[in-house]
């Protein structure tokens, strides 16, 4: 990726998963643990977490797969999430993602060239009333238009 | 399964759906027709059993129901909805509607949503005609499909329209047009992965998982992104856990997965049901072909040994049998110096008759003989040693039992009076505590591997014995409660101090003892197995051991229900290999785990049939039935039929033949099936003794190692061009049945016949059921063995007589073959193989699951993928302190002998022990092995080497020699005109 960061080093991979193993149905919680700790799952941790858990990498895959908020690449320093369900649609969320997309000239689940954005679809975020609406950073945004977004996007950088 | 499809399949192949339960019967009516099935079956099956097949896409009786498809939904009268039949268990009184315009309108709805995501190029599909899915839309009388094209997984150019055939949308597969449109996956040799045919059905997972135990697969993503994976992102099939066992193909109910035969030779139109020549395990096949070309092989799911499953080998690794390496003409020579001269069969034979005739007159009726094959059928083998036994009139026969088994032979039939393995398969899913000694299941014998797995995921317990961490010890869902590592060469003091817990902590079944064994033996054994010197602790240091774990097992095996034990070569092949299957049988009588399902002694024998060949007399000192050749009244059984005074004195053991070749004593040899010099321990010892013999007639499919030092090379038959019985490891007769001509114009039967009727014989079979009755006719307990009797049930398992018309699946039920069981003493003895300043590891031998024995079939496929050369492993530590790394190649010395072969550094292995595998002649593992042997029946002591690693530059001085004399030795001179 565009970032410098250092690979996650295998030992502190392993030191957050055996925080876990005493839960029940621990892969959830390590993902999580992962995830947080290194803004991505690297593809490194997955056989570590097979070999903890006594199950197969095929598995960690499946499961990790499912949820979209699980990362194999780390994302952009910013992440901004633009609802594309019925409510939003119907207020003109379409043209807002296409704009968006457009803006920072990268596809969904895209990052900017400085790794300043990564874009991503999200479907519905309960600001139905307020649509259509965005989260950035975890803080939601209603009731955009294109100048909001474009503003929203400069203010992260893109 | 998606072989019930095929129009002209053989015997009742029918998808129940779900998998059969056991419980109190339960009356329902489907569409008012009654039924009664048992408690837990669904509605699914139940419909099944009286001949209603309701549409179903995820669903397969070998695999638990998943209630995906939405195909099988019925009505169910006073229930609300339409509940899916496959989920749904029977209730008394139930009243279930299968064909409703509801149900229909539902399920041509579903339809259409699959197919609106799928290909519809039916005529170019490698599966048409075997498509489930092409089947269901057919049953649901799907006429249209109104979901415009739009985003889908198969059209590459992205435009939505192509179907997957289209060669519009191969050309722009370098550019995908659409994200979703994922490639082929082509790295699997035998078949491919094509996710725009799948429907995410998750048969292939769910096949992968309770099947076949491996849990590779998965199901990548989530709604309409969703596909299989098999591994993670990145992996292909071969990068991926995948063990290429078939089930997942086998599930597939459309052309997602599929084999790359089928594809290349299209659907077969008919099918024979043989047996797998690989393994002990015996798994029935059908043998599918267009005429005489056979298209693929699929597990037969009637067979008992498999049940339905199968491994990489007997499913995929068929092609040597069409291998350009075959022989498929007689040759001569007059000294093996010389190049092979291809002949006429009679040539070849009259040359071979001569000789032996010429060899008996010159040096004595005793010194030629035969070695039987473990590969080749029981009608077979039996005419081998009566060939020698009643053509060349001594005893010497032989056969590879002798290097592999020959120890539980003498074992079992001390302490219970039958040289075989008391259970079943099926058995094991009774099973709550295995110990299990010397055996590799999961690459050895594969398809019960699996079945054990199965019942270990059910909670079972495993306790390992083994040098090695193998997979058992710990690997996806599977974790042994104790790994017992102990040192190679300690089997017997870790077995007898595993009864020295369980008698002096009192937890053995006093109750079995007293009414099955013989008292007074077991006193003096309980009085022998008590002396501390037996305990855990004494025998920690030796062993390596740790006493706690010894001893928690022990209790675990005594106390925890059901045990079962499972042991293998491990066991037998050590110095004192029959001494541990004696412990072996002691630990069983002490714990009462005999006689009842879920318990029991199991050896798992190694190749086809090994039994089977053991069986039929092919020990020198047995006339077959294991009766002893000195008993008057059983050679005149056979000196009636056969005409002929039987020699009453046991002939040589195959290290008896060599050594006497060796001193020029023993001149002649016939041997069928089996490579002897790249198997059997101490290689340049074999050699020698293969050199000094004026007439070696090898018969058999390839130029072997053997054949370097042969005369006469007879063309051997696959298992696939004969007919005829293979016994596996439960004792089961299956019938291996000729689905194509012999390649070679004879069937082994016929070459043994020829050859001895070359020699005077004036033998008259015409089939090997004739051979099958003599058998029959002689053995008691093959006395109610026939072709009609196998053809009726199938298999049975032997004995198999009056008392026992249907077969024996559990042995020892009331009471001991032999009477009442007998406690023998175990006492330890070092063997003499030790390590030592010159030598300091331990070396032990095995088998890797893609390859067979001395890999002569299996190399000759593509099998050799997953593993194209013998590897030595060796722990980190062992590597470091010789500074080894991965991959380096390596000198391997022991007192016989050196070769050289790469290393693979591995913690699966115990300090100061390494391993390697015997598959690859250019190795030569056996160059290493040494000539001591268990001390009953000289089996070679192949588990234990003292050697030595260290760096090398390339191969030994044996090994160029060698390589050089082989190929000088294979030169083969056409017939003349």
């Amino acid at each position: 990726m565009q970032h410098s960061t250092p690979a996650p080093a295998d030992p502190d991979i392993q030191a957050l998963i055996a925080d876990h193993l005493h839960l029940e149905g621990p892969l959830l919680p390590i993902l999580h643990a992962i995830q947080a700790a290194f803004g991505h799952i690297p593809q490194t941790a997955v056989p570590l977490i097979a070999v903890a858990l006594n199950i197969t990498k095929a598995e960690v895959h499946g499961v990790m797969s499912f949820y979209h908020d699980f990362r194999e690449v780390p994302a952009g320093r910013h992440v901004v999430r633009i609802c594309r369900a019925e409510a939003c649609q119907s207020m003109g969320g379409t043209a807002l993602a296409e704009g968006a997309l457009a803006e920072l000239g990268v596809a969904w689940h895209g990052t900017t060239p400085n790794g300043n954005v990564t874009i991503e679809p999200v479907y519905c975020l309960g600001l139905c009333a307020c649509a259509p609406a965005a989260m950035i950073d975890g803080k939601v945004v209603g009731r955009l238009d294109a100048a909001r977004m474009s503003k929203l996007l400069k203010e992260a950088g893109a | 399964m998606k072989d019930f499809i095929i129009p002209k399949s053989v015997h009742d192949d029918i998808d129940m759906g779900t998998p059969a339960r056991t419980g109190a019967p339960v009356t329902l009516t489907i569409d008012g027709f009654s039924v009664t099935v048992p408690e837990g079956t669904s509605v699914m099956r139940a419909a099944a059993e009286i001949g209603m097949q309701i549409p179903k896409l995820c669903a397969s009786d070998n695999i638990e129901a998943f209630g995906s498809c939405r195909l099988c939904v019925v009505e169910i009268e006073g229930r609300r909805g339409t509940p899916a039949s496959c989920t749904t268990p029977v209730a008394e009184g139930m009243a279930v509607t299968t064909q409703s315009s509801k149900v229909k309108k539902i399920r041509k709805g579903v339809m259409e949503l699959y197919i609106s995501d799928h290909p519809l190029d039916c005529l170019t599909c490698s599966a048409n005609g075997d498509c489930e899915l092409q089947d269901m839309a057919g049953v649901v009388g799907l006429r249209d499909q109104r979901y415009e094209a739009g985003r889908n997984h198969y059209d590459a150019s992205g435009l939505g329209t192509l179907a997957q055939g289209d060669t519009r949308a191969r050309s722009v597969a370098a550019d995908l047009g659409n994200p979703e449109y994922i490639p082929q996956d082509t790295s699997n040799p035998y078949f491919t992965y094509d996710p725009s045919k799948c429907i995410v059905c998750s048969r292939c997972v769910r096949a992968c998982e309770e099947v076949q135990g491996t849990f590779a697969l998965t199901i990548e993503g989530r709604g309409f992104e969703s596909r299989v994976s098999a591994g993670m992102t990145g992996d292909d099939f071969m990068a991926s856990d995948c063990v290429s066992c078939g089930a997942c193909v086998q599930a597939c109910p459309t052309a997602s997965l599929q084999e790359k035969s089928i594809i290349e030779l299209g659907t077969p139109e008919r099918s024979v049901i043989t047996t797998c020549a690989y393994c002990g395990v015996g798994c029935s096949f059908k043998a599918e072909l267009n005429g005489d070309e056979l298209v693929r092989m699929v597990p037969y799911k009637h067979g008992k040994a498999n049940r339905g499953h199968s491994c990489v080998k007997g499913r995929f690794a068929y092609g040597y049998a069409n291998h350009k390496d075959r022989i498929l003409n007689p040759m001569i020579r007059d000294s093996i110096d010389q190049p092979w001269q291809e002949v006429s069969w009679d040539e070849a034979l009259t040359f071979a008759a001569q000789r032996m005739r010429g060899l008996q007159d010159k040096y004595g009726k005793k010194s030629i003989g035969v070695i039987t094959s473990s590969r080749c059928t029981n009608e077979e083998t039996y005419l081998v040693q009566k060939l020698t036994r009643a053509v060349f009139g001594n005893n010497n026969t032989d056969t590879c039992a002798r290097v592999c088994h020959s120890p539980t032979g003498y074992g079992l039939g001390q302490t219970f009076g039958t040289s075989a393995g008391t259970q079943d398969f099926d058995s094991v899913e009774d099973t709550d505590v295995i110990i299990l000694i010397g055996a590799n299941p999961t690459d050895a014998h594969p398809v019960f591997a699996s079945r054990m797995k199965k019942r270990l995921r059910e909670g079972a317990k495993i306790i390992v014995i083994d040098p090695r961490k193998i997979d058992l010890v710990r690997s996806a869902h599977i974790e042994a409660s104790y790994h017992l590592p102990l040192r190679p060469g300690t089997n017997v003091a870790v077995v007898s101090a595993l009864a020295h817990v369980i008698v002096t902590e009192g937890l053995m079944d006093q109750d079995f003892i007293r009414e099955r064994c013989d008292w007074d033996e077991f006193s003096e054994y309980a009085e022998f197995i008590s002396d501390p010197r037996h305990s855990p602790e004494a025998t920690e240091l030796l062993t390596g051991v740790p006493a706690a774990d010894l001893r928690a097992a022990a209790r675990q095996f005594a106390t925890g229900g059901n045990g079962a034990i499972y042991y293998g070569l491990g066991v037998t092949e050590h110095s004192q290999g029959s001494t541990t299957v004696i412990g072996i049988a002691n630990l069983a009588m002490l714990t009462g785990n005999i006689g009842r399902r879920g318990v029991g002694v199991n050896p798992l024998r190694g190749q086809n049939n090994v039994q089977g060949s053991c069986d039929m007399g092919s020990f020198p000192h047995e006339l077959p039935g294991y009766r002893h050749v000195k008993n008057q009244d059983v050679r005149d059984i056979y000196q009636q039929i056969w005409g002929v005074q039987i020699d009453s004195e046991p002939g040589l053991r195959i290290p008896n033949m060599l050594d006497a070749a060796v001193e020029g004593t023993f001149k002649g040899l016939y041997c069928q099936g089996e490579d002897i010099l790249q198997s059997d321990p101490d290689t340049k010892h074999v050699a020698a003794g293969l050199a000094a013999m004026e007439c070696v007639i090898v018969h058999d499919l390839f130029l072997n190692e053997t054949a370097n030092y042969a005369h006469v090379f007879l063309p051997g038959s696959t298992f696939l061009e004969k007919d005829g019985t293979f016994t596996n490891a439960e004792r089961r007769i299956n019938r291996v049945r000729e689905v194509m001509k012999p390649l070679n114009g004879y069937a082994d039967w016929e070459v043994t016949q020829l050859l001895a009727n070359a020699m005077g014989a004036g033998w008259t079979y015409t089939h090997p059921t004739q051979i099958m009755d003599e058998i029959a006719l002689t053995t008691p307990s093959f006395a109610g063995v026939s072709y009609d009797v196998l053809e009726e049930k199938g298999s049975v398992q032997w004995p198999c007589n009056e008392a026992h018309p249907d077969g024996t699946p559990l042995m020892h039920v009331d009471g001991f073959m032999r009477g009442k069981g007998r406690f023998i003493v175990t006492e330890y003895v070092a063997t003499e193989e030790k390590s030592g300043p010159r030598f300091p590891l331990l070396l032990t031998t095995g088998r890797i699951l893609s390859q067979y024995n001395v890999g002569a079939q299996t190399r000759r496929t593509d099998n050799s993928l997953w593993h194209d050369e013998d590897l030595l492993e060796i722990h980190p530590h062992d590597a470091e302190l010789r500074g080894l790394k991965d991959g380096q190649w390596i000198k391997l010395a022991s007192r016989s002998g050196e070769t050289t072969l790469r290393a693979k550094v591995s913690d699966r292995m115990s300090p100061g022990v390494v391993y390697t595998t015997f598959h690859h002649p250019d190795t030569q593992a056996n160059v290493i092995t040494t000539d001591f042997s268990d001390w009953a029946t000289n089996c070679p002591e192949y588990k234990v080497t003292a050697v030595q690693v260290s760096h090398s530059n390339g191969p030994t001085d044996w090994q160029e020699e060698y390589n050089a004399q082989a190929a000088q030795s294979r030169r083969i001179l056409p017939a003349a005109e």
